[in-house]
This record gives C-alpha cells, sequence and structure tokens, in this order.
C-alpha cells in the first residue's frame, strides 16, 4: 500500500539477501569440490532418471533466478523459453536426424531468439506488469504448440531418440546421459556465477536495488535488463532442451503456466537471489512431486500451500534463511 | 441472403454474439482487478480462481441445498465476496508494506490450492448448470437467433460495470475510495478508516469474479479449471487498456471480446492468440496502455 518509494522494508524480492561473501576463499572452494565428488557418485546410489530431473530443473530455477534474483524481474513465462526449446531440440534431433548436442544448441539459440522478442516487449514495463506481460506471451506460445503442425498437439513430440552425442558416445546409457547432463548443468551454473560476479552483474544488482539511481550514474539500464533477460531465456532454454532429450519427449506441460509457476516455486522455496538457492529448491520440489505421485495427495493443492507459506513466513528461502542464521552466529 | 466478404451473415453475428459475451466476462474480470489493484496495488492472481468458486457455489446450492439461479446470482457473489475478506484480512494484509510481487505470489499459491482442491472434489470435467426457465429459449432478432440467456449475459455484465463505474467515479463513496487510491495516508487523516476500505474493496473486486462465475455456469460447463485458462487472457486485457481507467478496463474488455469473435469468423486459427498479438502492438505503440498512465 502506500507509496512506490523504495523504503528500506519495500525492496525487489530478490534483495533480501545480502550474504553471498559468507563463504569465501578455501572453505567454498573444498565445500564445492565435495558437492562436485557427491554429484559425479550420485548415479550409484540414485536413479539416474531422477537425478537428471533435478539437474535439469536446477539449471532452469538457476535461470529464473538470474532475473529476478539479480535484476529485480519476476517473469511469470520462463516455461516458454524452457518447453518452446524442447520442442525445438526435440524436432530437430527426431526429424532432421541432427546429433543430440546440435539438437541442444539450437534450442537454446531459438530460447535466446525468444527471449529477445519477450524481453524487448517486457522491458517497456515495470514490476507487477512484467509478470503479467510474460505471462501473456508464454500462452500465446503455449497456443502456437497446440497448434502448429509439427508439435504434435496434445501429444507432444514423442520417442526423441538420445542418439550418440558428437556422434560417439552413445547416450542410451543412463550413466552417459548422466553426466552430460551434469556437464551440462555445471557449465549453466558456471556462467551463472562468472556473470552475478562480474562488473555486468554488479550493474544488474544497481539496477535491482534502485533503477533510477542506476540511470542517473549513466548506465543504460534497458539494454542491461535485455540482455540478463536474453541470458536467461537461453539458459532456461539449455535446460529445457536437455531435458527433452533426456526424457525424449517434448510436450505441452513444459510451456505451460504451471510450469512457469513450478519455477518460481521452486526459486522461492529455495532462497532467491541466492546461487544455491534454486538448486536446493529444484531438488526439493522435483523429489516431493515424486513422492505424492503414489500418494493420493493433490499435488497441486500442496504446491499451492508452500507458495502461500513462503510468501507469508518465509521469504528468504532455505538457503536464504540458512545463511542469515550462520551470518547471525559468527557475530 | 448477402454475404459479407464470403462470410454468411448468420456466422458473422453468430461470432460476434460470442465475442460479446467472452468480452462481457473479460470486462467483468477485468473490471474487479483494476478496482482491487487501484487500492491494493496487488494483482488478484486468485480472481480466476474465485471466478470458478462462484459458479461452483451456485451449483453446490442448486445441487445440495435447492437454491436456485436467481437467488445464487446474489448469494454466490457475497460468499465469494466473504471468503475474500477472510483471505484480506488474513493473508494479504500482512504484504502491503512489501515489494508488489509477493501479492501476486500469494494470490497464485491461493489460485492453485483452490483449483486443486475442487479438482480433487470433483474431478476435471465439467459440471452441467441448467439455464433458468424465465431464460430459456429464444428470440428471432431478423438477422440472427439469439437466445435469451446469452443476451441476458451481455446485459448483466453491462449493467454491473456501468453501475460500478458510477459508484466509483459519480458518487461520495467513490470519491473517498479514489481518494484513498492517491493518499491513504491523508485520507486516513481525515477519519475515514482505510484499511477497513481496503478489505471491503478486496471483497467487492472478487464479489465481481464470483458474480461472472454464477453468470458462466450455464454457457461453460461449471468446471475446477474454467478460470485459469481466462485470467491469462484477462491479465493480457488489463495490460491493453492500462489499469489506470475503470471505463478502460470496461471498454477494452467488450472490444477484445468482439475483436476475438470477429478473428473466429476471419482466421479460426489465430483466434486464441489475437488479444496476446494486440497487447504485444500495444505495448510497441503506447507501453502504458490504451487508457493506461504510467505509475
Amino acid at each position: 500500500m502506500t507509496t512506490h518509494t523504495q523504503t528500506a522494508q519495500n525492496k525487489p524480492p530478490g534483495s533480501v539477501t545480502g550474504g553471498e561473501g559468507l563463504l569465501t576463499g578455501p572453505v567454498r572452494t573444498v565445500l564445492a569440490a565435495v558437492l562436485l565428488v557427491l554429484l559425479l557418485a550420485a548415479p550409484f546410489a540414485l536413479y539416474p532418471v531422477f537425478l537428471m530431473k533435478v539437474l535439469c530443473f536446477a539449471l532452469f530455477a538457476c535461470a529464473f533466478n538470474l532475473l529476478i534474483g539479480f535484476v529485480g524481474l519476476l517473469s511469470f513465462g520462463h516455461a516458454a523459453f524452457f518447453g518452446g526449446a524442447a520442442y525445438i531440440s526435440a524436432h530437430t534431433v527426431k526429424v532432421w536426424g541432427v546429433t543430440p548436442e546440435i539438437g541442444i544448441l539450437l534450442g537454446t539459440a531459438f530460447a535466446a531468439a525468444l527471449g529477445m522478442v519477450f524481453g524487448l516487449l517486457a522491458i517497456r514495463r515495470q514490476g507487477i506488469y512484467f509478470a503479467m506481460i510474460t505471462l501473456a506471451l508464454a500462452q500465446m506460445i503455449f497456443f502456437l504448440a497446440l497448434q502448429m503442425p509439427f508439435t504434435g498437439g496434445e501429444d507432444g513430440i514423442q520417442a526423441v531418440p538420445r542418439g550418440r552425442l558428437f556422434g560417439v558416445i552413445d547416450l542410451t546409457s543412463p550413466l552417459a546421459m548422466y553426466y552430460t547432463v551434469l556437464a551440462i548443468a555445471v557449465l549453466g551454473f558456471l556462467i551463472i556465477w562468472r556473470t552475478v560476479h562480474s562488473p555486468f552483474g554488479q550493474v544488474l544488482k544497481a539496477i535491482r536495488e534502485n533503477e533510477p539511481r542506476a540511470i542517473s550514474l549513466g548506465y543504460r539500464t534497458e539494454q542491461y535488463k535485455l540482455a540478463a533477460f536474453v541470458m536467461s531465456a537461453a539458459l532456461a532454454g539449455l535446460a529445457g532442451a536437455t531435458k527433452a532429450i533426456v526424457f525424449q519427449l517434448a510436450t505441452l506441460t513444459d510451456v505451460s503456466w504451471q510450469m512457469s509457476g513450478e519455477v518460481v516455486l521452486m526459486t522461492l522455496l529455495g532462497g532467491m537471489g541466492t546461487l544455491f538457492g534454486p538448486v536446493v529448491g529444484a531438488a526439493l520440489v522435483v523429489t516431493l512431486q515424486n513422492y505424492l505421485a503414489a500418494t493420493n495427495l493433490p499435488v497441486t493443492v500442496v504446491i499451492g500451500a508452500i507458495f502461500v507459506v513462503c510468501v507469508l513466513v518465509f521469504r528468504r528461502g532455505i538457503v536464504g534463511e540458512l545463511t542469515r542464521i550462520l551470518k547471525g552466529s559468527r557475530g | 441472403m448477402f454475404e459479407f466478404l464470403g462470410v454468411p451473415p448468420q456466422a458473422l453475428f453468430g461470432q460476434l454474439l460470442l465475442g460479446l459475451i467472452n468480452g462481457s466476462f473479460y470486462a467483468l474480470l477485468s473490471l474487479g482487478l483494476a478496482v482491487i489493484f487501484g487500492m491494493l496495488n496487488v494483482i488478484n492472481f486468485a480472481h480466476g480462481a474465485l471466478y470458478m468458486v462462484g459458479a461452483f457455489t451456485a451449483w453446490l446450492m442448486l445441487q445440495y441445498l435447492g437454491i436456485g439461479y436467481w437467488p445464487a446470482l446474489i448469494l454466490a457473489p457475497l460468499v465469494v465476496g466473504l471468503f475474500g475478506i477472510i483471505l484480506e484480512k488474513t493473508m494479504l494484509s500482512r504484504l502491503y508494506k512489501l515489494d508488489h510481487l509477493y501479492g501476486l505470489l500469494l494470490t497464485f499459491g491461493l489460485a492453485l490450492i483452490l483449483e486443486g482442491m475442487f479438482r480433487h472434489w470433483y474431478g476435471a470435467s465439467g459440471q452441467p448448470y441448467r439455464i433458468p426457465d424465465a431464460l430459456q429459449g429464444g428470440r428471432n432478432l431478423g438477422f440472427m437467433f439469439l437466445p435469451n440467456y446469452r443476451g441476458w449475459v451481455v446485459v448483466a455484465s453491462l449493467v454491473v460495470c456501468l453501475g460500478t463505474w458510477y459508484a466509483i467515479e459519480r458518487t461520495r463513496l467513490g470519491a473517498y475510495l479514489r481518494a484513498a487510491t492517491e493518499n491513504p495516508v491523508l485520507v486516513q487523516a481525515f477519519g475515514i478508516n482505510v484499511p477497513r476500505m481496503i478489505t471491503l474493496t478486496y471483497g467487492f473486486g472478487v464479489a465481481l469474479a464470483g458474480f461472472a462465475g454464477v453468470l458462466a455456469a450455464p454457457i461453460y460447463q461449471v468446471n475446477p479449471l474454467m478460470g485459469s485458462n481466462l485470467i491469462i487472457v484477462v491479465f493480457a486485457v488489463v495490460v491493453i487498456g492500462g489499469m489506470g481507467s475503470i471505463m478502460g478496463a470496461i471498454v477494452t474488455g467488450f472490444a477484445l471480446g468482439l475483436l476475438e469473435g470477429l478473428t473466429k469468423v476471419f482466421y479460426p486459427e489465430a483466434s486464441n492468440i489475437v488479444v496476446f498479438v494486440v497487447m504485444a502492438v500495444v505495448l510497441l505503440i503506447k507501453p502504458a496502455g490504451l487508457f493506461g498512465r504510467e505509475r
């Protein structure tokens, strides 16, 4: 309510945490190494397809978080990039017969181009309008996916061959597929990490905190926002295209508004504006969905309830709250 | 019979009528969104779900209590409005000091809960709702056949929309409301209970959605998912019209419904996306929306 000025309480969602400098130097290197070893060993302990799903959604959520967490833009249409790229890579691999890496690249390129179009339109408005515009544009992509001749309507594109990576490595082997997905996810994560800690990322954060001030300092904020939007769209596309190869299908679910909502939830639950939050959120939500599928509980109700609880009492998300507690205990 | 651009007039007017009916719902829903946004600065994502709850309330009243269409047309919006007031008091009111995006996220979660519950209880298939006896049948207008119920929907929507416009723009209560939108602190200082006004505004806005739901029940089947697809189109309508003006929301709603109907006649494949295309064009030409002002 009240005025539109940015007061201390009235900050954009991403800025609820500021604790990135917490784990520094050797501690962070060790932690990253441990995590990587765990991920390398994981397929021997857990079901690889489940892990691959988590990795794809983790990358998707990280891509989404790049916008909400570091630029303060809430996109409610990221399913268009995720699902659009899934359709393109599924189609090119299945019908054109290209190798999986080319299919994934084409899907990613499509998502980036789509992100350019969406971005040019959506950054003309701010805040809530931005969310509504991205949602509406994504719904347009949903209807196109429903009606276009090559997308297979309600069935989607099924039985996409996994093929051979670079024409050599057979991806029908679950382990080969898993390590490919892991490499892609880690690469995507490193790109995001590098971006956030670059001068470019600092400008993005400046825009999030106070856009008029960034403008007054001479930054062309529109161009920065557009660049971040295209990057986020491309990475979301990378996740979607990879998912299409892993599950060998692209369906309407991938482009639906529910999917856009899911990625918002993953990021919110894990912690907006934290680097690892989206990964944690994605892992939790995917696990929860797997668990709920076996029970009689309606999934959407549970997802909705988590949304409400997160917004009301848990706005920093899991990683955000943990960071705050750790910081507090250190003084 | 003459033809218009190769389209028989019956088909043309039939689709235009369908468009007008869709427009009635767009107008009612975007009006509610605009009223709520003006006062609370919250985009009510649960609007579509509450429209569905309105339709279901009417259906449940008929099914279990034997309450017919006409009482339900009053009672169901009251039930939805009351429910909205509870939501505002217990949840939304905690978020006003935060970024407005949290309101959107909260109402999105509420929409998922409502839809999920109704789908869990009543399945995804639609429940039929009978057209009331007084509005059965139709009349021949010479150039087309008008089913009575459809005519009633358009008239009822117009009356409620214009009534709301009158109440907000031309009455003393409306003046308080507009004043509180501009400067709540000052209005509060004059001794008007602004928080209560906010609560009632939210209740009224969602009651409009409930009313639209009851109107829709005999036309579309009563379905748990009937609101979610509609609400995204309504968002686009709101972006096109801009939320600055009540009349703007009404006019844009009806106009886009008609445009959708026309598209169904001349290029049916594009009828699902025409509203979104218009939105993109409007954003390029006049980013604040046709009736909007940048805020």
